[in-house]
Parts: C-alpha cells; sequence; structure tokens
C-alpha cells in the first residue's frame, strides 16, 4: 500500500515541481510585491492608489460579464446542437470551433481591425452596394466582440463535453411525461447541462476580466481595462509593486465572481 | 369484444438506414392486460414499445389508440408511459421531484401532488425515500422510483423495456411479482418487452413471439409454451428437440423410424412437418421397451433434474429426468401421444432442436440474460 502511494508520488512529482516553481512561486511574488514598496519594505500603499482604478475595474468586470453571457447565449444552443449529430459529424463540427485556435491571438485580432475599420473590409462593402458606412472600431462592441470571437470555443467546449454525455433517455423521459421540447430544455437539458455550464463561464469570464490586447486594439485605447494597466506598469511605468498589487487584487475579484456564481447556479439546482 | 381493444398497430412498417426492422405488424391490445413482447435482440420489440410511446413515427401502417389514429401524436400528448431500459431518472432532482415531475408539467397543485407521491412510494415499498438523491439508490430502487415516476401521471398504459434486465436473479423474480401485483391493483395495460421466456410465462396474459420484424405467435403463456407455430417458438420458448416428421394420417406421424399416435389432426397425408418434443415430456425406459433407442452422451446435473443428451439415429435429443443415466449407456425412450406436438414447415424448420452442437460453455455464451440489447 505505501509503496503504491510512493509510486503515484513520484509519477506527480514531475507536475508538483512545475506548478511549485512556475504557479506558487510566482503567486508569492505577486503577493510580496503588491505589498513592498521599490525598497522592498512593507507597504500598504499600493492597495490604496488602487481607488485611482475603480472606473477601470469596473468596466473590465462589466465587459467580462457582457462577453460571457454573450457567449452563454450562442454556445449553449449550439453545443446543444452539435450533441445530437452522428458522431462523425460532431467530431468535425467540434473541430471547426476549435480551428481558429489553430491561429494566433494576435493575428486573429489583428483580423478583427481589418475588418472593422472605418475604410475596413465591412464599411468598403457596404459603401459599394450604397449603405453608409457604420463606425464600429474603437467601440465598446468592438472590444466586446473581440472578446466573444477569441473566447467563444472555451464556452462551447465544456457545455458540448457534457451534453454529448447526457443520456438520451432522459430528454425521452420527460417527453414521456408530459414535456413538450421547451419544457424538456428548460427542465432537463439545462439543469444537467450545469457542470459544463459553470466551467464554460470560468473559462470566460477569467481570460475576458483580465485581457489587455483586445482592448488596445479593438477599442482604440478608449476603453482602457484593467489588464492594459497592469500591462503598463510593467512595460512602461516599470512600477512592478502597483502592478503586482493590481494583479493580486484582479485575482481575488475573480476568485469573488467565481464563488458568486458558482453559489448562484447551485441553488438554481436545487430550486428547479 | 371489439371496444375493448385499446391499442391496434395495422400495417406497421419501420426501417432504419433502408434496414427493416418491422414488417407489416399488424397487433391489438386489449385494454387491462399485461402483454409482453419476446424475441431475441434485434426482433423489433422494442422497436414496436416506442412506436407506441411516440418516439418513432412508423414508415407506413396506422397506430391506434382508442379508436383514434395517433401517428402525429407526440409522445408527451400520449396517455402511455414508459418504464425505461435504464431508467432515465433525472440526477439533478431528489426522489420526490422525479415523482412529481410529470405531475408539475401537468400543473397540478402541490397538494395533489404531495398525496400522489406519497401513494406511489407506498405503491413501490419507498416509503421514507421523498428526500434521497437518485445516486444513492441501488438498481432495485432505481427501478421502483422509475415505476413510480410513471405511474404517477396515471397512464392507460404502461410500456416496461426490459425494466429487470440490470437486477440480479432474486430481486428481477421479486420485481416480477410486484409488477404483476401492481398491473392488477392498478388495472391499467402493461405492455412489456423482454428476451427471458421465462418472465413472459409467468408474467403475462399474452404474449407475442417476434423474430426478424415479424410477429412469429400470438398466445397465452400455455398456448405459447403447449402449441407453438413453428421451430423459432418452439426453441425460443424452453427446451425442445425439434425433429423432421412425416404425417402419415390423422393423429399418426412417423419420424426418428418410428410410428407414434398423437392428437393432431388436419394435415394433408403424408405431409411433411416438424415435430416437438419437450424434453420433460419424454419417459426414459429400459431399452427394449422404447419407441426409440440410443444412447447417452452426456448428463448434466440442473438441480431439478438431470438434463440427459441421447443420441437416436445420429438426432441428439434432451431429456430432463431425476433419473440418473450414466454417459454411455443405451436406453429406451417412451413418448406419450399428447407429449408430441405436430408444426407446419416454416422458414426455420430445421434451424433448430437438435441439440448435437449443446455444451455448456455455449449454453453459457448464448444465455439471454448477458446479451445487452442496444
Amino acid at each position: 500500500m505505501s509503496s503504491r502511494s510512493l509510486k503515484a508520488k513520484l509519477v506527480a512529482s514531475p507536475y508538483i515541481v512545475w506548478s511549485a516553481i512556475f504557479i506558487i512561486a510566482p503567486l508569492i511574488f505577486v503577493a510580496y510585491y503588491a505589498f513592498t514598496d521599490s525598497s522592498g519594505a512593507f507597504t500598504l500603499e499600493n492597495i490604496f492608489e488602487l481607488s485611482k482604478y475603480t472606473t477601470t475595474f469596473l468596466r473590465s468586470v462589466w465587459f467580462g460579464i457582457v462577453a460571457t453571457i454573450i457567449c452563454l447565449i450562442i454556445a449553449f444552443p449550439l453545443a446543444y446542437f452539435i450533441s445530437q449529430k452522428t458522431e462523425k459529424v460532431q467530431r468535425t463540427l467540434v473541430l471547426l470551433v476549435m480551428l481558429p485556435m489553430w491561429m494566433s491571438f494576435l493575428i486573429r485580432t489583428y483580423s478583427w481591425m481589418a475588418l472593422l475599420q472605418d475604410t475596413g473590409i465591412i464599411n468598403s462593402f457596404l459603401m459599394k452596394i450604397g449603405i453608409d458606412p457604420v463606425h464600429m472600431i474603437n467601440t465598446e462592441g468592438a472590444v466586446i466582440l473581440g472578446m466573444v470571437y477569441n473566447f467563444l470555443p472555451f464556452m462551447i467546449t465544456p457545455i458540448y463535453s457534457v451534453m454529448a454525455k447526457l443520456d438520451h433517455s432522459m430528454i425521452e423521459a420527460c417527453q414521456d411525461l408530459g414535456g413538450n421540447r421547451l419544457t424538456c430544455v428548460r427542465r432537463c437539458i439545462i439543469p444537467m447541462s450545469m457542470p459544463g455550464v459553470v466551467s464554460g463561464i470560468t473559462m470566460v469570464f477569467v481570460p475576458s476580466v483580465s485581457t489587455f490586447y483586445i482592448s488596445q486594439k479593438l477599442g482604440g485605447g478608449s476603453f482602457d481595462l484593467i489588464g492594459d494597466v497592469i500591462e503598463r506598469q510593467f512595460q512602461q511605468s516599470y512600477n512592478y509593486n502597483l502592478g503586482a498589487s493590481i494583479s493580486f487584487v484582479l485575482m481575488i475579484l475573480i476568485l469573488i465572481c467565481m464563488a458568486v456564481m458558482n453559489r448562484f447556479t447551485g441553488d438554481e439546482e436545487m430550486a428547479i | 369484444m371489439e371496444n375493448n381493444i385499446i391499442i391496434d398497430l395495422k400495417n406497421i412498417s419501420v426501417s432504419f438506414d433502408g434496414e427493416p426492422i418491422l414488417k407489416d405488424l399488424n397487433l391489438y391490445i386489449r385494454d387491462k392486460e399485461f402483454i409482453t413482447f419476446l424475441g431475441p435482440s434485434g426482433c423489433g420489440k422494442t422497436t414496436t414499445l416506442r412506436v407506441i410511446a411516440g418516439f418513432i413515427e412508423p414508415d407506413g401502417g396506422d397506430v391506434i389508440f382508442d379508436n383514434k389514429r395517433i401517428n402525429d401524436v407526440p409522445p408527451h400528448k400520449r396517455q402511455v408511459n414508459t418504464i425505461f431500459q435504464r431508467y432515465a431518472l433525472f440526477p439533478h432532482l431528489n426522489v420526490y421531484e422525479n415523482i412529481a415531475f410529470g405531475l408539475r408539467l401537468k400543473k397540478v397543485s402541490n397538494k395533489e401532488i404531495k398525496q400522489t407521491v406519497t401513494d406511489m412510494l407506498a405503491l413501490v415499498n419507498l416509503r421514507g425515500f421523498e428526500k434521497r438523491n437518485i445516486q444513492s439508490l441501488s438498481g432495485g430502487q432505481q427501478q421502483r422510483v422509475a415505476i413510480a415516476r410513471a405511474l404517477a401521471v396515471k397512464p392507460r398504459v404502461l410500456l416496461l423495456d426490459e425494466p429487470l434486465g440490470a437486477l440480479d436473479l432474486k430481486l428481477r423474480k421479486d420485481m416480477q411479482n410486484e409488477l404483476k401485483n401492481i398491473q392488477q391493483r392498478l388495472g391499467i395495460t402493461f405492455i412489456y418487452v423482454t428476451h427471458d421466456q421465462e418472465e413472459a410465462l409467468s408474467m403475462s396474459d399474452t404474449i407475442v413471439v417476434m423474430d426478424s420484424g415479424v410477429i412469429q405467435q400470438i398466445g397465452t403463456p400455455l398456448d405459447i409454451y403447449n402449441e407453438p407455430k413453428n421451430a423459432f417458438v418452439a426453441d425460443f420458448i424452453g427446451e425442445s428437440n425439434i425433429l423432421d416428421g412425416i404425417m402419415l394420417d390423422d393423429c399418426l406421424v412417423e419420424f426418428s423410424g418410428h410410428r407414434f399416435e398423437c392428437l393432431d389432426k388436419g394435415f394433408a397425408k403424408n405431409e411433411a412437418i416438424d415435430v416437438v418434443v419437450r424434453p420433460e415430456d419424454v419417459d426414459v425406459v429400459e431399452e427394449e421397451k422404447g419407441m426409440v433407442k440410443g444412447e447417452v452422451t452426456s448428463v448434466t446435473f440442473k438441480g431439478v433434474h438431470f438434463e440427459t443428451i441421447v443420441d437416436i439415429g445420429g438426432f441428439k435429443w434432451m431429456i430432463q429426468s431425476t433419473d440418473y443415466h450414466e454417459v454411455g449407456k443405451r436406453i429406451g425412450l417412451f413418448i406419450e401421444p399428447d407429449a408430441i406436438h405436430i408444426m407446419k414447415k416454416s422458414a426455420y424448420s430445421g434451424l433448430y432442436g437438435d441439440y448435437s452442437s449443446f455444451s455448456e460453455e455455449f449454453d453459457e455464451l448464448s444465455d439471454p440474460e448477458e446479451v445487452e440489447e442496444e
């Protein structure tokens, strides 16, 4: 027994070492920098300074929530649609969902710039067919579009994998007991897909809140997100302490959001 | 009699991907009867059930319920409910909410729901299980919840799709009795699908034996067992020795090189027929006193009896008797007229009934309990 647990530890050791070096240690560094000044002395000043960024924080969370909701609205029916197909078609469709991820995040965002610009592909087309151009780049909508586009696969995949495993006879049981299609979706498919929905929300919300590149390219700098602020502290101001403290608070904020959401979905499951 | 019929299937045909599953099936089901669709995997019994439930729309034919055609009626508007093979209970709901599910959809008042759920739990002997999680229940308990959930909405007809397949033998026997009791107490129609002939014989009022999408025989358990219509039915229900024979005259048949008296009439003179003799209906006598004679080739102790295989002129008979006859011993068989059943020749003639390929191992492999139907 003990030799087996020793073996298990050995097998796990590469990951344990990895996470110690690249996850635990950096977290400790973040916390250390957050509560010290440039000379290394303990201070809470960095944290107090954060009040300057309240709007940015709120905007980041707000954009994150909106992007997550839009992703959920698109992903849920799509995941259901995919899960109802034959296995071969399912594989192809999942591949198509993942396909954009094979290209660099940067290239994809640049492509959206080319599409959305005032003289970009979409507007050129509109003008050709005699419609007034629409201003799209450097708007809130463009930033959220960028988030939705980039993070949508992270919503579809976990929901799809839960739905693909649903026992179809449960949906039949629901119909059998008097449920029409809508009832079956509401009382059966949604509650039973909840585990996928929760992980999808986490996987979209977290990167959306902390993203920095999308807002710069598609928002033209007018919609500063907290990720941009952090990036500037490290890349331009060289104020590692303030950057670390913002990161630290952002982490806690995300944790709180996740906890609230888990609570909410947990309750819903009980209520239905 | 006519208005006693609750479900009438007329010329039903179903095929998947061009593969015919049901071929021009005709069947009526009487109100309040316990009817069983019996057959091997892939015979179309589950498909028939799903046609009645509304999950499959037949390619051709009419599904009549209470004198109304219901081909286009979706499952949720039919007065039938199903017990699914693997129960299909809702894992996100507790026992109470599972049973209440159908009632909530019908907008029944909370008070009434509570009453019904309590009644149903009492009916299936699960009092006090209201708050339990589905995952915390054993297979037998889940089965009971599934029954309670289906019965809570008061269906006219309950469809049971191999409901006891996942339970162990002892539990299965108990549940058989219980299901039969429930059916009689509630006085509703049960349509039961199984590949287990013993289950079918012990529970049903009527058995429908099916193979390759075609009904082979419809009848009471006694009819099916004693008067099988063809070699398939004779072989599928119980053990049988099926032999080629010639009907010499009314009540006179020749097989295994001997002329036997029998009770069957109405065949043409010298018509080729199949003869069924059940292993338990054969009397073993001393060789010189036997109508036919042969050598014992194998003996298996089965508890209630010995299963003895006897080689008679190259055809291996199975005989069940409480007497032991060792391998190599020569014995005679004595067959009374009422032990002989004559069947018309059919497509199944010659396929079944010889025990030459019979061995314990083979028996294990073809044990219907092991076969999972898709």
